[in-house]
């Protein structure tokens, strides 16, 4: 008897560590936490060195000052002006038409080889260089649609090119809505219609905007396709039109870094924290909705 | 018509291989109870699999009528055939005659959406819209077929007085329906139902995730409802068709083996797979 419950004990005690009982699990969640780390450090450090070198810069009269020759006095308005601008335009194309088809494929569609087949290609789309999106624009909207290095061609092609993320992900947000609900909607006497406007999609409208503000956050940095369809690199004035020639402020960045002087270097660095900034603030903003529209739905 | 099942448009259309309605309306007596639905030969299949192979059941106007048998013998397929619930699920398909006051629901001209707003449902899991508070949930299918009620107020406490659910919730009627415990979101969703005032409504095992005392409340309700509606209830709860219904039938892989009432199946049911089902000896 005494000697059973000393076994017992002794079974339920941590075996000493030794090379055998380190284990693949222990060897694995090491890796892991180095995994979880590295892309941290990495963000620290770009952070802290944009910081640092950006410092001296960084005022009120470099977000409101026009670009210069002379790295002291230039700004970022007319940067800071066309994104915002190419930002509004591309969340304006894109949010009715990617949300639209995301309503098709998930609610109307009945599932088939096409519906499949057009899932691939939007699943691919999603991963195309964005340099494809702009030789795209280039072509369709700045030459073959007169649109010119405009605004409106920038925007447009931008809306293409966030366009499959947002489908996808508003699509995953309809599909969260449990099948029960719509099924006690329809037992009430509802149609299609009234479902998808008085349940599917209020239910469905937190996932919806965070997959919107990400999509569009990301196309925030997006340098490549704006270069392809000639936003220009110099701009002195503000855009005052949807025809209007334009900048962004990764193209600004872009155009700093290239520059030989070490002034513009810095005034690149200051560039890139505005635009980090700017990114944290829509990814918070993405998470503060979702979080505050979520407590209403909770179940 | 007051309660045309199709719409306008399409009545004022006539379908050319519709047959002239006959509208029996036997009068009403105290002894004998009128046959508010009935079906005739209904089949249901899931894609290639036939679920109900021609069940003929009558449903009698203010009774509850018990549907059981055991699991997969297309108890809640044949309930969901009533109202036309089954064809919401893709690659359903029906076929056969189902009869509300000797209309048949599966006529062509026939708008389903008008047979659900007369024939209301409570599923088996409770199903209150996250979205909505409380009060908001009571009156969704008004607000969804585009009623505005003039006392909402009224409506709301009336159906979740109905439901008894009035005295635990008239304080919290804006919050949301998803915080209720479980039975009382069942007892929410009945309410939702019941503010509707179907004619019919159909329960689907609406207490299987229930604890005893929230089922004892449902079943009491239950026993209430049939003095103004017509209930079909599924259950898989011997007992509790026992307790609730007048009439029970009894479904074994997809037919119909016995229907009477509720004693004479339980007391002296005539088909032997009957007296095994409800002796427990299979199922």
């Amino acid at each position: 008897m005494e000697s059973d419950s000393k076994q017992s004990q002794e079974t339920l005690r941590e075996p000493q560590p030794s090379l055998a009982t380190i284990g693949p699990e222990k060897a694995f969640v090491a890796i892991c936490r180095l995994a979880v780390a590295l892309p941290l450090l990495l963000l620290v450090v770009l952070v802290v060195d944009a910081v640092v070198d950006g410092w001296p810069r960084l005022s009120w009269g470099f977000l409101t000052g026009y670009p210069s020759r002379n790295p002291e006095i230039a700004g970022i308005l007319p940067a800071l002006a066309g994104s915002a601008a190419v930002i509004v335009l591309t969340a304006v194309m894109a949010i009715p038409v990617g949300v639209g088809a995301a309503i098709y494929l998930e609610e109307y569609t009945k599932p088939g080889r096409l519906t499949s087949l057009i899932e691939l290609n939007i699943s691919n789309l999603a991963g195309v260089p964005s340099i494809i999106y702009g030789l795209l624009g280039l072509e369709l909207f700045v030459r073959a649609m007169q649109m010119g290095r405009s605004l409106l061609a920038g925007a447009a092609t931008l809306a293409l090119l966030v366009l499959p993320a947002v489908i996808m992900t508003s699509r995953e947000a309809l599909r969260t809505v449990p099948y029960s609900l719509r099924e006690a909607c329809y037992a009430l006497g509802a149609d299609r219609w009234q479902t998808i406007w008085r349940v599917v999609l209020p239910m469905s409208l937190p996932g919806i905007l965070t997959g919107i503000i990400l999509s569009v956050a990301r196309a925030i940095g997006e340098t490549a396709p704006l270069i392809m369809i000639g936003a220009l690199t110099y701009v002195a004035f503000l855009p005052d039109s949807l025809m209007s020639p334009f900048t962004a402020l990764p193209i600004q960045i872009f155009n700093w870094v290239s520059r030989p002087q070490k002034g513009f270097h810095t005034n690149a660095a200051a560039g890139i924290v505005v635009l980090l900034v700017l990114m944290l603030l829509l990814n918070a903003t993405a998470i503060w909705l979702r979080v505050r529209l979520q407590r209403r739905v909770n179940w | 018509m007051e309660h045309a099942l199709k719409t306008p448009r399409e009545t004022s259309s006539p379908d050319p291989t519709r047959r002239p309605q006959t509208v029996v309306r036997p009068a009403e007596e105290s002894g004998t109870p009128q046959v508010k639905m009935r079906t005739e030969l209904l089949r249901a299949w899931f894609g290639p699999t036939e679920v109900l192979k021609g069940i003929s059941l009558p449903i009698l106007k203010n009774r509850v009528t018990a549907i059981i048998g055991p699991s997969g013998c297309g108890k809640s397929t044949l309930l969901r055939c009533l109202n036309r619930m089954h064809e919401v699920v893709p690659g359903a398909r029906v076929e056969g005659k189902a009869y509300l006051d000797e209309q048949n629901i599966y006529e062509a001209s026939v708008n389903p959406i008008r047979v659900r707003q007369r024939i209301g449902m409570v599923f088996q899991k409770a199903n209150p819209f996250p979205t909505m508070s409380i009060r908001n949930n009571v009156l969704a299918g008004l607000r969804l077929q585009g009623v505005r009620p003039r006392s909402p107020d009224e409506l709301v406490e009336k159906a979740l007085r109905q439901a008894a659910l009035w005295d635990e919730v008239k304080d919290i009627l804006d919050r949301s329906g998803v915080s209720l415990s479980g039975g009382q979101q069942q007892r929410l969703c009945i309410a939702r139902a019941l503010v509707l005032e179907p004619e019919v409504l159909l329960m689907d095992e609406p207490c299987s995730a229930l604890d005893p005392i929230a089922t004892a409340k449902i079943e009491d309700l239950i026993y209430e409802l049939r003095n103004s509606y017509t209930v079909v209830i599924v259950t898989h709860n011997m007992q509790q068709a026992a307790r609730v219904a007048d009439f029970t039938a009894f479904l074994y892989l997809g037919e119909l083996i016995e229907y009477d009432k509720t004693d004479t199946i339980f007391r002296t049911p005539r088909d032997p797979r009957t007296e095994a089902y409800i002796t427990g000896r299979f199922g």
